[in-house]
């Protein structure tokens, strides 16, 4: 069974850490990372850039609107995300409007550039 | 990391929002800090035993506002002060109700608290001294190491702004469109200032890099509050591609490295790829601004790998659009630099000379002067101006970097010797 596990944290907290503590809560982590990655149990681990980056597709009754920033109702759920390797975040705006033209109904769309990815965890 | 540093960590985070909504409540500063700072040393004392609220900053608003009204009634009772055991510690009720602080005010609050920091009648010194201390937070002394002064002086700098904005009258009303854009441009511009504050110390030791942080921190702080104002997004892009460049601005010995010369290896690259996203969203917007400007430009040099693939006829577009949209002689300047790389020192020359009236008691004036100069071999009138830029300098490493210009100069001028002979 495939699991994503999704992490929560306060930004302005995460955001306060000083260079040194950002990088000795991430050596941390990848010491939890490392035996998962070479049981073959590690799947991609993407760190995103912080909410002041995102932008979000909103579905409504007629075209999609953007709004600048996170998705931020509690209406919906988070059920499923996409990386898409793009050269800009209009591109990128434009496949979220093709996934919301394929989908019935509502739904948000939050575009969120990644800061770092590793394909099989920091390793 | 551990308990207490996440706990600090917390509070710094929650500070402009708790603070902010006890100035309001309080309406006055130095009762509002009072009562923070005393919300923050039962958090310390708390947090650790019970476990840290889900809202760290509604926890503080309502702590410090028990405590603020507490020390209201004492003063009332001119010094009279109630038992210990009055000051109840935070139950899981009391927590419940502060998790229900209307949260609506919150945006006001901040932008109100950055505001009165960058008060008109304060000197910009003053300002960034107000706002480090209040907003963010800073001890006195670390303020003080920053601006080089000692710490007395700089305990009667805030001192003294803070008299000037208390008898300046603190704005509680809500703020309508105009006004809240209005303030907002004057708070990104006290921002950018306590950036660059921090920019041109960040060679000596840390301490200066720290306020750049610090400025980039504030800049999230206020695209968090007004999500969708493009020169805000332009103005931490733009903080964020200078700070990436940090490591790579100064040699081990402490001397400044130009652009052109820096090992673009060491420039981070997490800083610009957020900056270069933040650029993306503000340009959907369609409202170019001048922070937005000065971002594209820096995005320019942050995307030429190396020094000699920049793209200068863009940048030379987007300085003459920064003219255009914000004259200004500093800008002339700048564009002076990309007119000598496409054109030559003599074009560039023809550009600034006009500016020689207002830019003659700027450092980077003379010192770009001098080696457009040095490039059209006019030796003495370089030294000359390498002469007066040295007597301008900011930091030792400005007066530093020019002297190794001299030092260029006298080689030059050794070598010819040795030629004629």
């Amino acid at each position: 069974m495939l699991y994503a596990i999704l992490c929560y944290n306060s930004e302005d907290v995460v955001c306060a850490w000083s260079r040194e503590e950002d990088a000795a809560v991430m050596e941390k982590l990848a010491a939890v990372q490392r035996p998962l990655a070479e049981a073959g149990k590690l799947g991609p681990v993407a760190r995103l850039m912080p909410t002041t980056s995102a932008t979000t597709l909103r579905k409504t009754k007629d075209e999609p609107i953007v709004i600048d920033g996170p998705f931020a109702e509690t209406k919906e759920q988070f059920l499923g995300f996409y990386v898409v390797d793009v050269a800009s975040l209009d591109e990128a705006l434009g496949i979220a409007r093709d996934l919301a033209k394929a989908n019935p109904g509502t739904g948000s769309y939050e575009i969120r550039p990644v800061m770092a990815f590793f394909e099989q965890g920091r390793v | 990391m551990t308990d207490l540093a996440w706990i600090e960590a917390a509070l710094t985070s929650a500070r402009p929002k708790a603070l902010g909504a006890l100035l309001r409540y309080f309406r006055n500063l130095d009762i509002a800090e009072e009562a923070f700072q005393e919300a923050c040393l039962r958090a310390v004392r708390t947090w650790p035993q019970q476990g840290p609220p889900r809202d760290p900053a509604a926890w503080l608003i309502f702590v410090g506002r028990n405590s603020g009204i507490d020390t209201l009634r004492r003063l009332a009772k001119q010094g009279e002060l109630p038992p210990e055991e009055v000051i109840s510690d935070l139950s899981d009720a009391e927590e419940e109700q502060a998790d229900r602080i209307d949260g609506s005010h919150y945006r006001d609050d901040i932008l109100r608290l950055l505001f009165i920091c960058c008060h008109p009648d304060l000197p910009a010194t003053q300002q960034i001294a107000l706002a480090l201390r209040v907003v963010s937070g800073l001890s006195v002394p670390r303020i003080a190491r920053a601006f080089l002064v000692s710490e007395s002086a700089m305990e009667q700098r805030i001192t003294r702004a803070k008299a000037r904005v208390a008898t300046a009258g603190i704005p509680f009303d809500t703020p309508d469109a105009i006004a809240r854009s209005e303030r907002l441009a004057q708070v990104a511009a006290m921002i950018y200032l306590v950036f660059n504050e921090g920019y041109s110390t960040s060679g000596n030791g840390g301490e200066g890099a720290s306020l750049c942080e610090e400025a980039i921190r504030l800049g999230r702080l206020l695209l968090r509050i007004f999500p969708s104002e493009p020169e805000v997004m332009g103005l931490l892009a733009l903080m964020l591609i200078q700070h990436s460049r940090l490591r790579a601005r100064f040699d081990t010995g402490g001397n400044l490295v130009l652009l052109e010369d820096q090992d673009r290896s060491l420039w981070n690259r997490d800083l610009i790829n957020e900056a270069l996203a933040l650029i993306d969203k503000a340009i959907r917007h369609r409202v170019p601004g001048p922070y937005q400007m000065q971002a594209a430009i820096g995005a320019l040099h942050a995307r030429a790998p190396t020094a000699e693939s920049t793209d200068w006829t863009e940048i030379d577009l987007l300085y003459q659009a920064l003219e255009r949209l914000q004259p200004s002689p500093v800008v002339t300047l700048n564009r002076a630099v990309v007119v000598a790389k496409l054109h030559g020192a003599e074009a560039a020359l023809g550009l600034i000379d006009p500016l020689g009236e207002r830019l003659s008691g700027y450092f980077y004036f003379h010192g770009v002067r001098g080696g457009l100069l040095m490039q059209l071999g006019r030796k003495a009138e370089a030294r000359e101006a390498f002469g007066r830029a040295i007597a301008l300098a900011n930091t030792p490493a400005e007066a530093a970097h020019i002297r190794q210009h001299i030092d260029r100069l006298s080689a030059l001028a050794r070598e010819s010797e040795v030629k004629v002979l």
